[in-house]
């Protein structure tokens, strides 16, 4: 064992005993997630009133945990309270008088609040939960099949299905060689027991033990050393969660963001152990090219491919790393939450990355939008510093590196890699012409590797488990996971991160639970300002990079959002398009004068004023616009009005040809009227309409002057008898 | 500190900041970073502010104002003692972000960028705080309102006047 291995274990020891002097093996756990939804949610009360009331009971045998985020965010702030070998258990949207009723009834005398539980669950009247892996990469009969088969065996052990909760989860990234198409996999709680067997007889001897005779059965524990195994066991029972493969958020809701010493006893720093230990710079690039690893912050780029670049500039000594913590597309927070649940694993993936190309400084270029991502990443990089992880011979292996945070402004065009750099050196964020790419001549002219948040926490973990391990994850051309940031029309917003070529169904429907109040699905956002809509129609196919672009979309960095019957898409194109227009920088002509026209030609159609020609005008501009742009933002502007085009024409023409908006959602095509049935003239909306184009006497029905109406709804909004009608 | 007299020089500790940014590689690309503090102290970027950052960081005045005009994050003009600045990502428009701008627009009787006579309140948007899954969201000062709706408008801005 060289100095780096060495020195690691110390400091595993180290931080493993400062954990086990806390006594949170014996301890009442009770986690609050406390990232920047949390917080707007009142997570900060809920904190401030479990420490009083631990105070106030005297007891010692409780320990309060701040975490990150868990991305369960539309139930947020969410607690966990984790009594020792009893069943995980999690409460939803917790207010200060809930954190009393928490606290009196569960904390203090054992009692599960079951109405408050998260997704109001009941698993406390189970006496086991499972989670079956349904992965199809490891099990031959998947879901429902191998649910069937439990319930089956469960029966002719004499044992009541009934009182057993099964779920069918995701991949839990478990996967092992030899064992692909081969084993199955289940997660069973309180116990927290992971088994794997394969024929029923093995089945059958788990049952009897663990079912009928409350033995665990150590001969078909699962011993493989799991990455994501200690997600599963607080998460696992939640089916939000139980049907995600979390690799780089599998931290996130589970250590605290702020202690380095939870990082390092869920695997942090082995991998840059065990590379600086004598392992050549290339075998990390090696490793990492293998993997199929591509970029998440929306290119897909070859992340393998982009390091080995760089090190062929040998007679330049100074290079640099970026993290792209920019995270533009307005609608996704998957970056900012990754930093706040978990900031050192993206410090471990860039040092990691440093290493390989031979870097000694690097930079964390985030939005100023993101004040607490910043104040964790700052503490996490002094933290690093102090314990030799960052700075001088790190870990007594000779290897010098250092990370600065660099803020952006808020300016869109600076998640674009050259703009970033120009920014970072304290100018105008103008992207320039590439060739020479960054690899070659980057920040102040030396070779810089610029990756994703995401992509560089993808890094240790696959320096722990293994190319070969990391590639049975995804599709063929799309390996891994891939984070989603789920938004809009959907029932659990919040962060979900699956493995590449999931259909878009299971992350709407199965993780997402679907469209709220019984509407119908009508598009599904990615990719941002630079991606397209996806109608309901196509929600079979797979996430990956190739599918999402064969059907006129993009992956993009990971915004999703949904989008139903409700939403009008001349109107959400119209929307994208004026936020690239006013994001455009104005160096080159196509973006900045192409998109206001093509604005101007949707402002037209909302507003009642379009003709049918105006839909070829668009189509031309956009892939003229697509051809001439100087850089990825203008060449993807033109991108949500042509596949909305594409897709929803009959909307854009129901505009022109009508005049009329389909979903109500373009005021200027509105048209309101008064109901004279119902009207019963109290005059209310007479008075309250700003252009007084309401006429009528007190107790008699009133009209509305339509040559003069202004559609600013306000009749509509006052009505109480429902008798203003919009149409 | 009088308060309004902001022609005085920058407050000491940003003058600090400058120095020890002069100390360091490429002293010129902690512009932004300077701006930001600049901005953090007094709410807004001054002209009189703006010469002094040139002066010391020892950067030209244009380039300064260049970088100032180019990043929206940076406020040429003071704004209200309560900032209201009302999130128009996409999550938050898809949830109807534009009926509580139009609620703001109307109780407060002025348009976008623009501030109250009495200098209570300026109203502006922003793009995307990152809490997209609690959409709509308005950010008063610093603090986030999430799930905002616009009825809940007249009463957000009469705690605010009474507060
Ligand atoms: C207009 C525009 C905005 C971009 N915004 C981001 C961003 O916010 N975050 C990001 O990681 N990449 C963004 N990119 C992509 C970057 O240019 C670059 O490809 C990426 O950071 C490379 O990292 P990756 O290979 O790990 O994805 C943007 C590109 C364009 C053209
Ligand atoms: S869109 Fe409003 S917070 Fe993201």
């Amino acid at each position: 064992m060289g100095k780096p291995l060495a020195f690691y274990e110390a400091l595993y020891r180290d931080m493993e005993a400062a954990r086990d002097a806390t006594g949170i093996q014996e301890k009442v756990l009770i986690q609050v997630g406390s990232a920047t939804c949390e917080k707007a949610a009142g997570a900060d009360a809920v904190m401030v009133e479990f420490t009083k009331l631990i105070q106030a009971s005297g007891r010692q045998d409780i320990l309060l945990k701040q975490t990150g985020c868990t991305g369960r965010c539309a139930r947020e702030p969410v607690v966990g309270v984790f009594f020792p070998g009893k069943m995980p258990v999690k409460y939803e949207e917790v207010t200060v008088p809930k954190v009393q009723t928490i606290f009196q009834e569960h904390v203090q005398n054992g009692r599960v609040v079951t109405d408050l539980m998260l997704d109001k669950r009941t698993d406390t009247l189970y006496n086991h939960v499972v989670t079956l892996c349904s992965s199809r990469s490891c099990s031959p009969d998947s879901g429902r099949t191998l649910e069937n088969r439990l319930k089956r065996r469960l029966d002719a052990n004499g044992v009541d299905p009934d009182t057993i909760r099964i779920f069918q989860g995701g991949c839990m990234g478990l996967c092992s060689p030899g064992a692909k198409g081969n084993q199955r996999v289940m997660m069973v709680y309180p116990a927290k027991a992971l088994y794997h067997f394969r024929t029923d007889q093995q089945l059958d001897e788990i049952i009897q033990s663990h079912f009928v005779r409350n033995e665990i059965l150590s001969q078909y524990l699962t011993r493989t050393d799991f990455i994501t195994e200690n997600f599963f066991k607080l998460y696992g029972d939640v089916a939000f969660f139980n049907k995600q493969t979390r690799l780089t958020l599998r931290n996130s809701g589970l250590i605290d963001p702020e202690s380095l010493g939870d990082y390092v006893v869920n695997k942090g720093y082995e991998a840059l152990a065990r590379i600086l230990d004598g392992k050549d710079s290339r075998a990390v690039i090696d490793e990492i090219t293998r993997s199929g690893l591509r970029g998440r912050g929306g290119g897909g780029f070859p992340t393998g491919a982009k390091w080995k670049n760089a090190i062929t500039y040998t007679d330049d000594p100074v290079k640099y790393v970026v993290c792209n913590a920019d995270e533009g597309d307005p609608g996704a927070f998957m970056d900012r939450s990754a930093l706040e649940g978990d900031p050192f694993i993206v410090i471990e993936g860039m040092t990691l990355g440093a290493y390989a190309i031979g870097a000694r400084k690097g930079f964390v270029y985030i939005r100023a939008e993101y004040p607490l991502a910043i104040e964790r990443l700052e503490r996490a990089i002094r933290k690093a510093e102090d314990h030799r992880l960052l700075g001088r011979n790190i870990m007594d292996s000779g290897f010098d590196f250092e990370i600065e945070i660099r803020l952006g402004a808020g300016a869109f065009v600076c998640g674009e890699e050259t703009a970033l750099m120009y920014s970072i050196e304290g100018k105008r964020g103008q992207p320039r012409i590439r060739p020479p790419y960054p690899t070659q001549s980057g920040l102040w002219g030396h070779p810089t590797v610029i990756n994703n948040v995401e992509t560089w926490a993808n890094v240790p973990t696959i320096i722990l488990f293994g190319a070969e391990w990391f590639g049975r994850l995804g599709t063929e051309k799309s390996k891994g996971t891939k984070v989603f940031a789920l938004a809009g029309k959907v029932r659990n917003t919040g962060l979900v991160e699956v493995p590449m070529g999931t259909p878009l169904r299971e992350i709407i429907y199965d993780i997402g639970g679907g469209i709220p109040d019984d509407k119908a699905l009508k598009a599904v956002q990615t990719g941002g300002p630079s991606g397209g809509c996806i109608p309901a129609r196509l929600i079979d196919t797979p996430a990956d990079f190739e599918s999402l672009a064969a059907i006129g979309s993009i992956m993009g960095s990971g915004g999703m959002i949904i989008l139903d019957e409700d939403d009008c898409m001349v109107a959400t194109a119209k929307f994208f398009l004026e936020f690239t227009q006013s994001e455009s920088c104005g160096k080159c002509v196509p973006c900045r004068e192409g998109t206001l026209r093509m604005l101007e030609i949707l402002e037209r159609i909302t507003s009642g004023e379009g003709a049918m020609e105006d839909l070829d005008k668009l189509e031309r501009l956009g892939q003229l616009i697509r051809k001439t742009s100087l850089c990825g933002l203008g060449q993807t502007a033109p991108n949500p009005v042509l596949s909305t085009l594409q897709n929803f024409r009959e909307e854009y023409e129901a505009h022109i040809l009508q005049k009329r908006c389909p979903t109500h959602k373009c005021s200027r095509l509105l048209k309101y009227e008064i109901d004279p049935e119902k009207c019963v003239g109290c005059t209310l909306c007479a008075r309250r309409c700003p252009v007084l184009c309401i006429a009528g006497k007190p107790k008699e029905a009133h009209e509305i002057d339509q040559s003069r109406c202004i559609q600013c709804g306000e009749c509509f909004n006052a009505c109480k008898f429902g008798a203003v009608k919009k149409n | 500190m009088t308060g309004t007299d902001v022609k005085t020089i920058l407050h000491k500790d940003i003058v600090k900041f400058i120095r020890e940014c002069l100390k360091k590689d490429h002293p010129d690309s902690y512009l932004i970073a300077v701006l930001h503090k600049v901005q953090g102290r007094y709410g807004w970027l001054s002209e009189p502010h703006m010469a002094e950052v040139a002066q010391l960081l020892q950067v030209p005045t244009a380039t300064v104002s260049g970088v100032a005009t180019f990043y929206h994050f940076f406020r040429l003009r003071p704004r209200g003692r309560f900032a209201i600045s009302v999130c128009l990502g996409t999550a938050c428009f898809v949830r109807g972000a534009d009926e509580i701008v139009e609620a703001f627009r109307s109780e407060l009787g002025i348009g976008m960028g623009e501030t109250t006579q009495d200098g209570l309140f300026s109203l502006e948007t922003s793009r995307c705080l990152g809490v997209c899954a609690l959409a709509p969201v308005v950010m008063i000062n610093e603090k986030v309102y999430s799930k905002v709706t616009a009825k809940q408008v007249p009463e957000l801005i009469r705690q605010m006047q009474e507060g």
